[in-house]
Parts: C-alpha cells; structure tokens; sequence
C-alpha cells in the first residue's frame, strides 16, 4: 500500500525538516534517537496489530500492509542505529564495550538484529525459496525482537516507566488476541501451509 | 488494412455508453475513481503520519536563531578562581532542557509549566542541627550576602552537560552564618511540595518532596553554592526559582531546585534518587568517568550545543579541588 509506505515515511520527512530548523531543541541527537526507536516500536506494534484485526473483523487489508509496516519499523530501527553509532563517533571499540557490558545496549542491539533476516527475506522470492512454514517460523522471530525492543525502550527511561508499559501492555494484549482466535483460525482463514499439507 | 479487432468480452464503448460512464453521478466514472482512489490515499498517509507524529514528536524550543543573540555568552568580567572559560551555554537552552521532575519528566515540560511555580512570597527554613533554626523570606536570606557570579560545568547523570553562569553566593557563607552544632555532620534540603505550584507532584513518579543532601565538609568547599539567578536575570522556575543548589562536581541531580527548607543533620540524610533506585544513583553522586551507570556509561557527554561527545572528566573537571574530600573512599562503593 503505497499510502501506508507514504505516511510511515512522513515522520522521517518532518524529522530531518526539524533537525535543519532547530525545531529538535537543545539535545538534537538524543531527540532524533528516541523518536525514531519510538517510531520503530509503534510501527512494530502496527505491524503485529494486522494479523489479529484481520482475524477480528475478517477485512483483508490488514495483511496487505503488514509487510509494509514491517519494513519501515526495520528502516527506523535501522536509523536508530545509525544515529547511535554517530553519537558515538563510529568508534567500534566502544560500541562493541556498550554491547557486550550493557544490558540496555545488548538487548536493543539484539531486537535489532533479529529484524534483519526478517528484512531480507521480505520479498514474495525469499518466501518461495524458504517455503512458506519455514519462512512463517523465521518471521516468529518478530515476536522476540518486540519484547526485546519494549525491555530496550524500558531500561532506557529514567525514572517515568508509563509510557514503556503502555508498549508492553499493548504487546499483552496483542499476543492474547492471538491465543484467542487460535481455532478458528483453521476453520475460516485457511493458511497456505494448511492448504499445503491437505494437498497430495 | 484490417478493421481493428475488438476483444468480445471488452467491446469498445458506444458514445452512448461513455456519456452516460463519466456523467457527474455514475460511481463507475474513472475521473471520480481516480479521485476516491486519491482521497483515500491522502486521507490513509496522513492518518497514519500524524498518528506516527503525535505519538512520536515533541519538538523542543527553536535554539539556532538564540546562539547568536545572548549578551552573557561571553563574559565581560574577568574570570574569577573558580569559572571555566569554557563557552556558556545560551539561555535559551539553558531555560527550555531542564530536569525538575516536579514539573513534568520531559525535558521541555519545566519551561511549559514553570508559571504556575510562584516564586514570592517564598520562606526558607532554617533548622536541626543549628544555633539559629529559623524561618526567613528569601529576599532577606539573599540580602545577608554579596551576590556573585560563577560560571560552572553541570553534568547531568544522563550524559549532557552544559555551562551555566550562575548568581548567588557560597553555601558556606550560608551555613556558618546558621552556626551549626558539633552534632550537625551532613545538610538536609527539602524542595517545595506543593502539587498546586508543581503539577508533576500529582503523579507519583517519585516520593515527593525532592530532598537532597550533603556531607557538612562538602557543603562548606567554596565551590558549593546557592543560586538565586541565571546569565545574570533572576532564576526562571524552570531553574529552580527562587533558591537552588549548585555543586558542580556532581551530577546534576544533586543540585536541588526550589529549596523551602535547610536542616543540619547527625545523620546521613535520605535522598530521593538514592531512595527511588539505589542501585543507581548514590548519596555521593560524584561525576566519575570510570564508574558507569548500571544501564549506561559515564566515560562521555555531550555539551548541550555541540553535536560530537567529549570525554566526561573525573569530579567533572573540579578534581584538584574536590578529590580531597574523598581520600580513602572507594569511590566505586560509594558512587
């Protein structure tokens, strides 16, 4: 859905017209850090949203811009990194001390890298060659990442944990709907490996 | 030549057909098509941009356009023994990427919300451990001694720092003036409390009122000190108005805002970040490159302005004054 890809990309476009005018205030890259790791983990959260809504109310479009929010969630962590890596001056050495000694650091680089098989076997080709229950069980990965992600987003505040919480009961509820609808699943939204194995 | 061939399931339309297609009211109309098709493409990115954004951004002050125009950037007077030269931070950095949690946990939260912090009539009191308790106005308490200016490094514990002109006199001068007792061996400051004036104090992100404290020998170093201004105006609510706390060889969080109550103690006092997460942040808060926060690493900082980090110096640059207070401590133990 190209509007989805339009308006995930928005944020990205007010962020950098905000960097050239000063509009980030006095701690500019510390701003641009936590907005674009929030955007990822909203976008993630979208993108787990699709499966359980499409389940819910049997509308299809869900599944059609999943993959697009998948993959701008992937893009903004991947920013997140980036502007991470800057703040620290490329220096490996350090990055690789903050990885290994912080958890804080270890766990969001983890979500992060767990993103990035889920990233390239994104296309309809990977998901031929992989098959598709071997591509499904690959992309289960999302679910770690996320909590990953939230316990990231968690460690990284303060001392004011709501919004942190908020994530991971959205997150709570997001897998619940999951468990919830697990039977019908068969019966009213035939996946492709259930095709696949009833076929001779 | 051959007739075109048309298709038998797509026969071409008759005028008829097509007059009656793109009549104004015919929901098959491909202009009206296009147009449903662009409505909801605008309508799908924007709903979902602006929920991004409004989720996402909190744009803080404008700062370029206030690098430029402070008078106080660069000080006309000669520096005095304990200034750095360091570039001062603009006030308008200064006054809009604040901490008090008191008035919100975001960093531009305090300058949104500082009106309704009323600065006069504001009374201090005085007691514990002290020949003299007693409770006095803040205009009276400022006039006891000569206003000066210092110009200190503040480093915060989540690793920025800036260069703040302060205007205020030593906590020294303060403390032998109250004459303390030979029981008194630490200071004990206790922020207003009052959810009316400070409107984070509704939520209990922590255990309200704010209290801070020194060890009597650190609160007596000339370089321990109360601010009553800011770049040389009164000290905006955001700052911590009307009396606040500098001690610049440690982390902000020590150098307590909206000061309502001065006691002198036997005992170690009970500090609030200590209280609130005490494998975090100690009683001593010394800035110390080489102790890391539980959860990230204090070896760097970045002065707020500048875009790279610079490496985070021991007691924040005051270690030829300040190291002596601590000989013989392990200062991993007591961070």
């Amino acid at each position: 859905m190209p509007a989805v890809v339009t308006g995930g990309l928005l944020p990205a476009a007010v962020l950098v017209l905000d960097a050239l005018s000063g509009a980030l205030g006095a701690n500019p890259i510390q701003r641009a850090t936590q907005q674009t790791g929030l955007l990822s983990l909203v976008l993630l959260l979208l993108s787990l949203a699709c499966t359980p809504l499409r389940r819910w109310t049997g509308w299809t479009w869900p599944a059609r811009v999943r993959k697009s929010l998948g993959l701008l969630a992937f893009g903004y962590a991947a920013l997140h990194f980036l502007i991470y890596l800057f703040d620290h001056g490329f220096a490996p050495a350090q990055m690789a001390e903050d990885v290994l000694e912080r958890p804080f650091i270890t766990v969001g680089f983890t979500a992060l890298l767990l993103l990035v098989p889920l990233a390239l076997t994104s296309t309809p080709r990977a998901v031929r060659r992989l098959g598709f229950a071997r591509w499904t069980q690959l992309h289960r990965l999302v679910y770690v990442s996320v909590w990953l992600a939230t316990l990231h987003y968690y460690w990284g505040v303060k001392k004011d944990h709501t919004p942190p919480l908020i994530a991971a009961g959205v997150l709570a509820l997001l897998f619940l709907a999951r468990w919830w609808r697990r039977p019908q699943r068969h019966a009213a939204w035939p996946l492709p490996t259930d095709r696949g194995s009833a076929s001779p | 030549m051959t007739e075109p061939q048309t298709p038998p399931d797509h026969p071409m339309p008759t005028e008829e057909q097509e007059r009656r297609l793109l009549a104004p009211g015919n929901p098959l109309n491909p202009r009206r098509e296009f147009l449903r098709s662009a409505a909801l493409f605008t309508v799908t990115a924007g709903a979902l941009g602006g929920g991004l954004e409004l989720l996402t951004r909190r744009p803080g002050a404008g700062s370029a356009e206030a690098q430029a125009a402070d008078p106080f950037a660069r000080p006309a007077r000669p520096l005095g023994p304990y200034d750095t030269a360091e570039a001062v931070t603009p006030y308008r950095q200064a006054t809009t990427y604040n901490n008090f949690y008191e008035l919100g946990t975001d960093k531009a939260d305090p300058a949104r919300l500082a009106g309704s912090l009323k600065p006069r009539p504001w009374t201090v009191r005085i007691d514990g451990e002290v020949r003299k308790p007693q409770t006095v106005d803040i205009d009276t308490l400022q006039s006891w001694f000569p206003l000066e200016d210092r110009i200190y490094r503040m480093r915060c514990v989540e690793g920025w720092s800036m260069v703040m002109p302060w205007l205020g006199f030593p906590l020294a001068a303060l403390i032998r003036r109250l004459e303390p007792t030979s029981k008194a061996k630490y200071v004990q400051f206790t922020a207003l409390l009052d959810p009316k004036q400070l409107p984070g104090q509704r939520q209990p992100v922590l255990d309200w009122p704010y209290v801070e404290g020194l060890r009597l020998d650190e609160a007596l170093h000339p370089l321990a000190f109360m601010a009553v201004g800011l770049h040389g105006r009164v000290l905006p609510g955001q700052n911590g108005a009307p009396l606040r706390l500098a001690v610049p060889w440690k982390y902000g969080f020590k150098s307590i805002k909206s000061i309502v109550r001065i006691t002198l103690t036997e005992k170690q006092p009970q500090t609030t970040w200590a209280l609130a997460a005490p494998r975090e942040y100690g009683f001593y808060a010394n800035v110390n490159p080489a102790v890391p926060h539980p959860r990230w690493s204090q070896a760097t900082e970045r002065r707020i302005g500048e875009l790279g980090r610079r490496k985070t110096l021991l007691f924040n640059g005051y270690a030829d004054q300040v190291a002596g207070l601590y000989k013989g401590m392990d200062l991993r133990r007591f961070f």
